[in-house]
């Protein structure tokens, strides 16, 4: 295949605004593409290459000392800092913001060495009840909100409503939208439908931009991951992400290199750059390490920035805080001894 | 760097494994060793010495004992008297020693990684992930091996004391493979690792002696090719196992001729990596990485021809150059590389002089930006595009990190390429589509075949080559036996002489007068399933043993061998017919034979001088041993292996192709059907050389197949004189296997002259075999020689 005769225009009516750089997001956004079943057709994934691949990749890399320090710090800026629980109240999320501007203590930053640089999470990630809340106790520390939205987790809400609940979430100011695609539309094949879904959100969205939820654990197949993963791309997809984290199985390295393999596909033909947002599961200092590896390898240098890699996390940070005290000091770290969120 | 430069450019920066353990253990030594024999280290007896090397930076490591003479006699000596009292031990003794030696290798797992990585250059990961486990699995599955010999194995003995040879590229691994079976099943081993890498040998001794292994059962000489080649000549040696070059093989094939040993041979490859245009791109990406970049591509399996389909050869080419960009190539010890050193500046030379020879040749170089360390041998990732069958690159074992790509067209060009070479030890496959992948893997001329996977290796599942890669099986029962021989034929005694030949022929009583003459008979040769007037237009009298004439038999020569083989080549059908029709044309055979019984009996009476009822019991058994054959047909089947992986590997029983089948004097008509009927029983093609002496049942018999639909070329016969006869066939580059019973001095010669492709030869060592006898003469005892095992691995999952 050669790159760009896939490459056609959207229809009119599927036209959609160019987005201004928002929040943190700097990369040009990923205009999509018309649903192209070939290329659907042509995803071949193979489960054990697959799982080989991602078993040999932590023997392979490793980081230490300095150098880890370092990595879990750019993994620091990557988390998108979640809070999506039954219970969340305004006081609990303002709580996250705080943390969100301040992860790691100020200490430890400067005995590495990067007081100097501002670290920060990616992103606060809040029901839309929240965006609001969540805007102002951010404003002017160039955070951006991020809503999960489309009838959260299940995404099951008549469709107008999801459209309505986007809206709602980018007029109280949020820059990021996680949807959830219809899993039945993957199920069934119905790829036109996840298609024409995904491209309204998209349009919903504004100049906020979308994440796709895949919901992959619900998904079962990489195979269907992969198609679901393109599809969302040429529907306009800024970022694709896995899980709700409310699936029973949540991110992990065999579905991450599968999803990421198709980013990489689309960038060779359109030469746009989607990010990858895993979600879920992911809550030790060293499983994030096995994912930036991995995006480090098979996408490159860029993708180990927020603009293209988020790690959907609410428990990850104190682990990373934990790891960071302890190459400071080399004496291992409690959690009680880093700020909650 | 500091922790804000890696925070800006995000590199790896090194994470070194720690060698002090290593360093320890050599200090303790003085960084100098002798032999290990009969449990203890000695100093070698010639005073002889020389240093091991770190690839990676050229510096010594240790001193090591060149073996001589002396020293193998010595050690031969230890291992002769440890192996009576090993075998007696029992199986369910010797269990616990190859448990224990399974255990002590995990728990000594890291100190036995760290000093293979720094002895032979190979990424740390490598070690200390796949040699060292595997190698522990090994003795682990042997172990069970041993438990159960005498339930799984009642009809074997042990070899006796085997002399094994393993090469530099995986040193504890292959030891591994070679002593956990030789052990296990009542063996004592001299062990020779290779002149590069004898450390972790030294070690393993070490370690084996701590965990209990009694003295003597496992004994280590070190040296070079000398040293090897005084174990191959050892008198008192019972087998060698090899594992290294082709070349070297050769050697020892032809040293090992005629003197009885029983001889396996791991060689070379120039092994296929094929994708078709439904293969996951990307995985197999990933699988020419783990193909040709692991180990540094020193691994005599690596699939290092890539072969892609045409459709898809642009955007797979572009996606390996993009990972080629990622390898990483550094200090064997960091743990964040994924590829270490060659391991000696000679094999750095030879790699670089055929890459220089590829270019020039016309291939197009690839290679990535990164940058190689200083100091040690080093090579980069290297793929050569559009590269031609007939290039040096495509046909000679560089064993470095170099792939060699072509393309081609349809399923059946993939075949045609991959089995356009002299080797034949793996291929891989890499389809979506399940009934292409198990079409072609039956195709592929290799004994061991990955699915969508590339270098997995088991110890449940055999490894080992056809044609000049070798033969023999590693690991599983296949190679279980491998170490073992048939009690039935281990009571043989040595053959006697046979009577000697009448003075002259006497012409028969008839002859002569004035009464109606019997009509002319005129046995000719059977060739591509046509009575044939041999090529040179002569015959040969066959007498009784009074001498008196009873016909002529056709005098082959070499050409009539080269038309025969010819013949059986070209009758290939015959190896994928099915089993259930092979199964029919013997009893077919039988039927036909039985019909004609007292007609073959008279012969045999006549020729051999044998009573009526002796040579009705021959005829008899010969009618029983068809059928036998034709009950074997269709159930002397494979076997699924469960390796540690999701997806199973298949141990199928290929035919080995074109085997010359040389017959003893003896039982003319039942050792012919006892060595025909299994090979071709299996799906072989034979040429036939009946015993010399009494051929006319032979020549009898052309009727017998005629009759029974026996298609054109699968049993060709060539009388004559079995001696030049014999050497065309050991020297005939399209026979695959050559089975030679009766003569020592004809089986000496075919074990020597089938070094030129490295057919696989099976002989009787001089000793006689009792074809009435079902355990030494039917059955699974032949038809495991009538079969080579291809294993072929099937990761699966969706």
């Amino acid at each position: 295949m050669e790159a760009g005769t896939n490459l056609k225009a959207l229809p009119a009516s599927g036209a959609l605004p160019a987005g201004a750089a928002h929040g943190r997001n700097t990369v040009p956004r990923n205009e999509g593409l018309a649903l192209d079943l070939g290329l659907l057709a042509d995803v071949r994934v193979n489960l054990s290459a697959t799982e080989r691949r991602v078993a040999s990749i932590t023997g392979r890399r490793a980081v230490k000392k300095d150098a880890q320090a370092a990595w879990l710090l750019k993994a620091v800026t990557c988390i998108d800092l979640t809070t999506l629980n039954g219970d969340d109240t305004p006081e609990r999320v303002k709580r996250l913001c705080a943390k969100a501007k301040a992860p790691v203590r100020a200490d430890i930053l400067d005995a590495l060495g990067m007081s100097a640089t501002r670290i920060t999470t990616g992103a606060i990630c809040v029901y839309h009840r929240y965006v609001a809340t969540a805007v102002e106790a951010l404003a002017g520390s160039g955070i951006p909100v991020a809503a999960v939205s489309t009838g959260f987790p299940a995404g099951l809400v008549p469709h107008d409503v999801k459209l309505r609940e986007i809206e709602a979430s980018v007029a109280d100011g949020a820059a990021e939208i996680d949807i959830v695609i219809t899993r039945e539309h993957v199920l069934t094949g119905n790829w036109q439908a996840l298609y024409d879904e995904m491209r309204d959100f998209r349009a919903a969205c504004g100049d906020a931009h979308v994440k796709a939820i895949l919901a992959t654990g619900d998904l079962k197949t990489l195979r269907n991951v992969a198609r679901a993963s393109l599809v969302c791309m040429m529907a306009g997809a800024d970022f694709i992400k896995t899980s709700t984290g409310k699936e029973g199985v949540n991110a992990t390295l065999a579905v991450t290199l599968a999803m990421i393999r198709t980013i990489r596909a689309y960038e060779e033909l359109t030469g746009i750059r989607v990010g990858y947002k895993p979600a879920g599961g992911i809550s030790a200092a060293k499983d994030v390490l096995a994912y930036q590896f991995l995006m480090k390898e098979e996408l490159g240098r860029p993708w180990l920035e927020p603009e293209l890699f988020r790690i959907g996390a609410s428990s990850l940070l104190a682990d990373i805080e934990r790891q960071l005290e302890h190459h400071v000091t080399g004496r291992y770290s409690a959690f009680n001894r880093h700020p909650v969120g | 760097m500091s922790v804000a430069e890696f925070f800006d450019s995000m590199d790896y920066g090194s994470a070194p494994e720690a060698d002090d353990a290593v360093r320890a253990w050599l200090q303790r030594h003085g960084s100098r060793f002798g032999h290990f024999i009969g449990g203890r280290f000695v100093e070698p007896a010639g005073g002889r010495r020389f240093d091991t090397l770190e690839p990676a930076t050229g510096r010594m490591l240790a001193s090591v004992a060149e073996g001589d003479t002396a020293d193998i006699d010595a050690t031969v000596a230890a291992a002769r008297a440890a192996q009576e009292p090993w075998s007696w031990l029992g199986g369910h003794g010797r269990a616990r020693h190859l448990y224990a030696l399974a255990r002590a290798v995990q728990r000594h797992g890291r100190i036995l990684a760290v000093l293979e990585s720094l002895d032979n250059g190979k990424p740390i990961r490598e070690s200390r992930d796949l040699d060292v486990p595997l190698a522990a699995r090994h003795f682990y599955h042997h172990a069970g091996w041993a438990q159960l010999q005498e339930t799984s194995f009642p009809d074997h003995v042990p070899l006796g004391v085997v002399g094994q040879i393993i090469p530099w590229n995986f040193p504890l691994l292959m030891l591994a493979w070679k002593v956990a079976p030789a052990l296990a099943l009542g063996n004592t081993v001299v062990l020779k690792p290779a002149e590069y890498t004898p450390l972790t040998a030294l070690l393993f001794a070490e370690i084996a002696r701590d965990a209990g292994l009694p003295d003597g059962v496992l004994n280590i000489v070190t040296g070079g090719g000398e040293t090897g080649a005084a174990l191959v000549r050892h008198p008192d040696i019972d087998k060698i196992a090899f594992t290294g070059s082709t070349e070297v093989g050769r050697q020892i094939r032809q040293a090992t001729a005629g003197s009885g040993k029983s001889l396996t041979l791991e060689l070379g490859g120039k092994s296929p990596f094929i994708v078709f245009d439904d293969a996951d791109l990307d995985g197999a990406v990933e699988g020419v990485v783990d193909s040709i970049w692991f180990n540094q591509g020193q691994v005599c399996c690596a699939g290092s021809r890539l072969l892609v389909q045409e459709s898809i050869a642009e955007p797979f080419i572009a996606r390996l150059k993009r990972r080629m960009e990622t390898l990483r190539i550094g200090s064997p010890l960091d743990k964040t590389i994924d590829m270490g050193a060659i391991v000696d500046p000679i094999q750095l030379h030879r790699i670089r002089e055929l890459v220089e020879t590829g270019v020039a040749e016309g291939a197009t170089l690839v290679q990535p930006q990164t940058a190689l360390p200083q100091g040690g041998s080093f090579f980069p990732p290297t793929l050569l595009t559009g590269v031609h069958p007939a290039a040096t690159v495509a046909q000679e074992e560089i064993f470095g990190p170099v792939m060699v790509a072509m393309t081609f067209r349809t399923p059946e060009e993939a075949v045609q390429l991959a089995n356009n070479t002299r080797y034949g030890l793996a291929a891989s496959i890499w389809s979506e589509t399940i009934g292409l992948a198990l079409d072609i893997a039956p195709k592929l001329k290799a004994g061991v075949v990955w699915i969508n996977a590339t270098n997995l290796f088991d110890a449940a599942v055999g490894f080992g080559g056809t044609r000049e890669s070798g033969f023999g099986r590693e690991g599983g029962r296949e190679g279980a036996l491998d170490y073992l021989k048939p009690r039935a034929w281990a009571e043989r005694r040595p053959l006697a002489a046979p009577p000697p030949l009448p003075e002259t022929a006497i012409q028969a009583a008839s002859s002569g007068s004035f009464t109606i003459p019997p009509i002319d008979r005129t046995a000719k040769l059977f060739v591509g399933g046509r009575q044939v007037r041999p090529d040179g237009n002569g015959s040969l009298p066959v007498l009784s043993p009074q001498g008196v004439r009873l016909g002529e038999v056709g005098e082959g020569s070499r050409k009539d061998i080269r038309n025969a083989v010819a013949a059986a080549r070209g009758a290939e059908g015959w190896s994928r017919a099915t089993a259930h029709g092979r199964a029919q044309i013997l009893y077919y055979l039988a039927e036909n034979l039985s019909a004609r019984a007292a007609e073959f009996s008279a012969r045999i009476a006549a020729m051999t001088g044998a009573s009526v009822d002796d040579a009705e019991t021959e005829v008899e058994a010969s009618i029983r041993r068809l059928f036998a054959y034709g009950a074997w047909a269709d159930k002397f089947d494979g076997a699924v292996r469960n390796p540690p992986i999701r997806g199973v590997a298949l141990a199928v029983n290929e035919p080995i192709g074109v085997v010359g089948v040389v017959c003893p004097p003896e039982a003319p008509l039942l050792a012919l059907v006892s060595l025909v009927a299994p090979l071709v029983a299996m799906g072989n093609r034979v040429v036939v050389l009946p015993s010399e002496r009494h051929p006319l049942s032979a020549t009898d018999l052309y009727q017998v197949i005629e009759t029974s639909d026996v298609p054109a070329g699968v049993i060709n016969i060539v009388t004559g004189p079995q001696r030049p006869l014999a050497r065309t066939l050991a020297e005939h580059d399209d026979v695959d296997a050559l089975w030679v019973f009766g003569d020592p001095a004809l089986a000496a010669d075919a074990e020597r002259l089938s070094a030129g492709n490295l057919k696989r030869v099976l002989t009787d060592d001089g000793l006689a075999t009792d074809w009435q006898d079902p355990a030494a003469a039917e059955g699974a005892v032949l038809l495991r020689h009538a079969v080579q095992v291809k294993s072929i691995w099937i990761p699966y999952g969706e």
